[in-house]
């Protein structure tokens, strides 16, 4: 599978990952020759495999609905790039 | 011998009988450090002050009688565990001043053993890689050979426990960057069954593989490492809830009764000869303690398991690290709009495989490619995983090569993912079938370590425990430590 340049890009948009001109054209070469590899894959009867998304045969895990104790406010924002008033400052999402 | 040299229970003897304190242990580790780590570069962030408080700690408990095998003695901790207080950066420029709110568990219950932590370890950014040349900071070197790399991801600890930096350390294994790199720099590493360690403040990477494991100098440290941090968690939801055992109690050193198979898939073309030789003097060698070999076991879709790791691993990973957007934590670019700033963040705040990951699995993940990629390799990983749960009706454990070659020279492969991607390709099908690994010493060649892979069925680890330990009381390929370190220290 040969990916475009075109096809970078929307990979580009759709991660939220911006790239330069040089990043776009190696990753556009390596990632095309990595998926050419990955055709070996087909080769693969899958018919009638059901798919394993986790090793473990665990099924709804769930916790009892108790109040316990979590961290403080501060904390939390104590990493945060930009806050203000107690909450994660960004710039406006909407114009 | 010297003290940083010491083995966990080689240390706690000396400590329970007051030969020595953790303060005189720990101090000895921090010196190595001090002395080695201009070569080596294992470890990002040096907790001197935390550890010596630890330490005085831990001599104060063992004098009042309330001594674990683990108290007063010093670890590192893979960078990609979250540490309070700790800078905790996965060796990416992302996260270079996250200093985490919280303890994984593993730490909390390191903690509570009463552990000396002496930093954080060095590794391929956010565990992606598998030389350690992906690291934002800077490259560890191989103990054994400058030159060379320790493999990766965990290749800060692996060479830090090799070159006594630390007495142990733990590390995390997605695709073989616990095992890999404790091959190639001649200790123990396990990856334990998925699910038999929290993976509760383990920065995720890809979180269907993704395991917690010891890396150690010897079989019955990593025995006792899995005492403490093994255990259901209600914290990590993948985590099971299954009895651990006492792993020490499974070390005996002959193995009668035991079958063992050689899957013949991992003897790969392209296999250095002299890897496959000390395989082959290894696996005689576990016949002559007792195990019935057979050479004619076969794992048939093992030649897929490349493609379907590297469909599955980066997509996974692409959803985890979709989080790294410069709003709560990390690096944050300041652009012209809301948008800029979370693009630029992204671009300048992760590294180049980083960034090939989160591209990949972004493809397999789009609309028009889910099915051809990322649901077929989920079918393939279930073939895989039958054929082990096949294998192990007829074997108690399988035992195969870690890595097809010796450490690679720095620079070799950093250039061709593909190259480096295979590299793991005797470690990363144990992932993906969720079961256990353990990886012990097993000689040289051309004067570097090889390391042999034993696998059992999931929650099997106290055989692969006993096999390993059988193999290291007959052999003394783990007590051989990195010399070329003392020759450069003496001519300097």
């Amino acid at each position: 599978m040969k990916l475009s340049r075109e096809d970078v890009l929307h990979i580009s948009t759709l991660c939220r990952m911006s790239m330069s001109n040089a990043e776009l054209e190696r990753f556009q070469e390596q990632i095309s020759n990595i998926l050419e590899n990955f055709e070996i894959l087909k080769e693969v009867d899958t018919t009638n495999v059901p798919p394993t998304a986790y090793p473990p045969p665990l099924e709804n895990v769930i916790r009892e609905d108790k109040v316990a104790p979590c961290l403080p406010q501060s904390d939390i924002l104590a990493n945060a790039p930009h806050q203000e008033e107690g909450y994660f400052r960004v710039k406006a999402v909407l114009d | 011998m010297n003290l940083y040299d010491l083995t966990i229970h080689q240390s706690h003897e000396l400590l329970k009988n007051g030969e020595v304190s953790s303060t005189e242990l720990t101090r000895a580790v921090l010196e190595r450090i001090s002395k080695v780590e201009e070569k080596l570069h294992a470890i990002v962030t040096v907790t001197e002050e935390l550890a010596l408080r630890q330490a005085q700690q831990a001599d104060e408990r063992i004098r009042s009688g309330d001594s674990t095998p683990l108290t007063g003695i010093p670890a590192l901790i893979k960078d990609n565990m979250c540490t309070r207080g700790i800078r905790t950066t996965c060796a990416s420029r992302m996260l270079e001043n996250f200093v985490p709110p919280y303890n994984a568990t593993v730490v909390e219950k390191l903690g509570d053993a009463g552990v000396v932590i002496v930093g954080k370890g060095n590794m391929d950014e956010f565990a992606m890689g598998s030389s350690n040349e992906h690291s934002a900071f800077f490259v560890t070197h191989n103990p054994w050979d400058l030159g060379s790399v320790p493999g990766g991801s965990s290749g800060g600890p692996a060479a830090a426990v090799a070159a006594g930096e630390a007495i142990y350390a733990l590390g995390s294994d997605t695709g073989g960057s616990i095992r890999q790199p404790a091959g190639f720099c001649s200790i123990v590493g396990l990856k334990p069954t998925y699910g038999r360690v929290s993976r509760y403040g383990l920065v995720a990477f890809a979180s269907s593989l993704d395991q917690i494991g010891p890396m150690t100098k010897d079989v019955t440290d990593s025995a006792l490492v899995m005492n403490v941090i093994a255990g259901y968690d209600h914290r990590d939801s993948t985590s099971v809830n299954y009895p651990v055992p006492d792993y020490t109690k499974a070390l005996s050193s002959d193995l009668n009764g035991l079958k063992l198979g050689i899957p013949r898939e991992y003897f790969v073309e392209g296999m250095q000869k002299g890897v496959e030789e000390v395989m082959r003097t290894a696996i005689a060698k576990l016949e002559d303690l007792g195990a019935t070999v057979d050479w004619e076991a076969s794992l048939p879709s093992t030649r897929y398991a490349l493609a379907a790791y590297y469909i599955i691993a980066p997509s996974e990973a692409m959803a985890n690290l979709a989080r790294y957007d410069g709003v709560k934590y990390g690096y944050s670019y300041d652009g012209e709009n809301m948008w800029d700033d979370m693009e630029k963040t992204r671009q300048f705040g992760f590294g180049p495989e980083v960034k090939r990951r989160i591209i990949l699995g972004t493809y397999a993940l789009s609309a028009g490619y889910y099915d051809a990629y990322y649901l077929k390799a989920q079918k393939v990983r279930t073939l895989i995983m039958q054929e082990f749960q096949q294998a192990f009706e007829h074997y108690d454990a399988l035992i195969t090569p870690t890595s097809p070659t010796v450490p690679f020279k720095i620079g070799q492969k950093v250039d061709d993912p593909l190259q480096m991607y295979l590299s793991d390709v005797c470690t990363l099908p144990i992932n993906i079938g969720g079961i256990p690994g353990l990886v012990v010493p097993a000689g040289f060649c051309d004067g570097l370590p090889v390391g042999m892979q034993i696998l059992g069925k999931p929650f099997s680890e106290e055989t692969l425990l006993r096999i390993g330990y059988a193999y290291e009381q007959a052999t003394d390929w783990g007590q051989q430590r990195p010399p070329i370190l003392e020759r450069q220290n003496d001519a300097s």
